[in-house]
């Protein structure tokens, strides 16, 4: 190595550390807390199925992880019949 | 009260066999009954690095199959009578560890020692999943590196769901062990620093094992490096790592090898 290169090398652990915090703030909202969703979608279920019929696989839950604000998005299908019963 | 811990990563090749083998050795040393589990069913290794691959006859699959009983398959160690190892299977697939079979020996071996410390396997399927379930606490090894910081992160996520302790809402207790680790390249910004690597993972750090030739020495001649010489860096550095996890606290230094006076003149090791 000559006394140029030493001059022009550039560190990269910053890269690393920068590269990861992004890529993990994505992933533990994907991994981590999927498991946090599935309790979700399931103690939620229980509640509704006390008062409607509905199908569990028309049931969308949906956690978005934001820096300031997250949200817990529900989306249930509720059948005609019931929605009239409701009514 | 017996302590189960899982020694994890993710990732494979980062010395989780290794540190499985120094930390049984030296929590062994001050007398504790220790047995070393591994859980690297079709891939074994920690009989090797222990020195105890002739010694193998029965295995943990055979226990759990019930071909064998537990003190059948048990291996003392030559050097520390308190030390024992439980081998996995050579032969069999990963399948044949069974909840239920994993649940009932680490139970028996919760009676007979102070400390069952599980190697686990590589990756996120059954075989490290199987390890780390009964843990009360995870030993969690990483490198400076950013394919080993991402797949430590997703076992931390794991420990924090999937195990036992976990599902009954109580937690299991994680340490983060650092291992080869060089500080000169962290300070010239070439590698990750510890602080970085904390700061990413956050969970509290166990210790930090500086990169050494000492380490495979040490498994050439098949003995945990903390008992093939006590006196270089990895070795201290795991024996500081074991009196934290006994609740000891221990001033964190990286232990750096002492040279001799000729390889001070020199400049460089000779050996």
């Amino acid at each position: 190595m000559s006394i140029f290169d030493f001059f022009r090398r550039k560190p990269t652990a910053h890269v690393a550390r920068d590269r990861l915090q992004i890529l993990l703030a994505h992933e533990r909202s994907t991994f981590g807390r999927s498991d946090l969703v599935a309790r979700l979608q399931e103690e939620i279920l229980q509640v509704i199925r006390r008062h409607l019929d509905i199908d569990p696989d028309k049931v969308q839950i949906k956690l978005d992880r934001g820096d300031h604000v997250s949200t817990l998005e529900i989306d249930i299908e509720v059948p005609l019949t019931e929605r009239a019963k409701v009514a | 009260m017996a302590k189960v811990i899982v020694v994890t990563s993710g990732k494979g090749g980062v010395g989780k066999t290794t540190s499985t083998a120094a930390i049984g050795a030296a929590l062994a040393q001050s007398g504790d009954k220790v047995v070393v589990v591994d859980f690297d069913v079709g891939l074994r290794n920690l009989d090797l690095v222990m020195g105890a691959e002739r010694r193998v006859v029965f295995d943990l699959i055979n226990v759990i199959q019930g071909d064998a009983k537990l003190h059948q398959a048990l291996i003392r160690d030559k050097r520390l009578e308190n030390l024992s190892i439980l081998p996995a299977s050579q032969t069999r697939d990963k399948d044949a560890l069974t909840s239920d079979g994993v649940a009932k020996v680490i139970a028996e071996l919760r009676e007979k020692f102070d400390w069952v410390l599980c190697d686990s396997p590589a990756g996120i399927e059954r075989g490290p999943a199987m390890a780390m379930h009964h843990a009360d606490i995870a030993i969690v090894v990483t490198n400076p590196e950013v394919s080993s910081v991402r797949d430590s992160d997703r076992i931390i996520g794991l420990l924090d769901s999937k195990t036992e302790r976990a599902m009954r809402g109580e937690r299991v207790e994680k340490h983060l062990l650092v291992t080869r680790y060089d500080p000169a390249r962290a300070a010239r910004g070439d590698m990750l620093k510890v602080e970085d690597v904390l700061e990413i993972l956050s969970i509290p750090l166990l210790g930090i094992i500086p990169e050494s030739q000492e380490v495979l020495k040490a498994s050439n001649v098949g003995v945990p490096v903390t008992l093939n010489n006590p006196e270089t860096a990895p070795a201290r550095a795991y024996q500081d790592a074991v009196r934290r996890l006994r609740g000891e606290t221990v001033p964190m230094v990286i232990p750096q090898e002492r040279k001799t006076l000729v390889e001070r003149l020199f400049g460089r090791r000779v050996a």
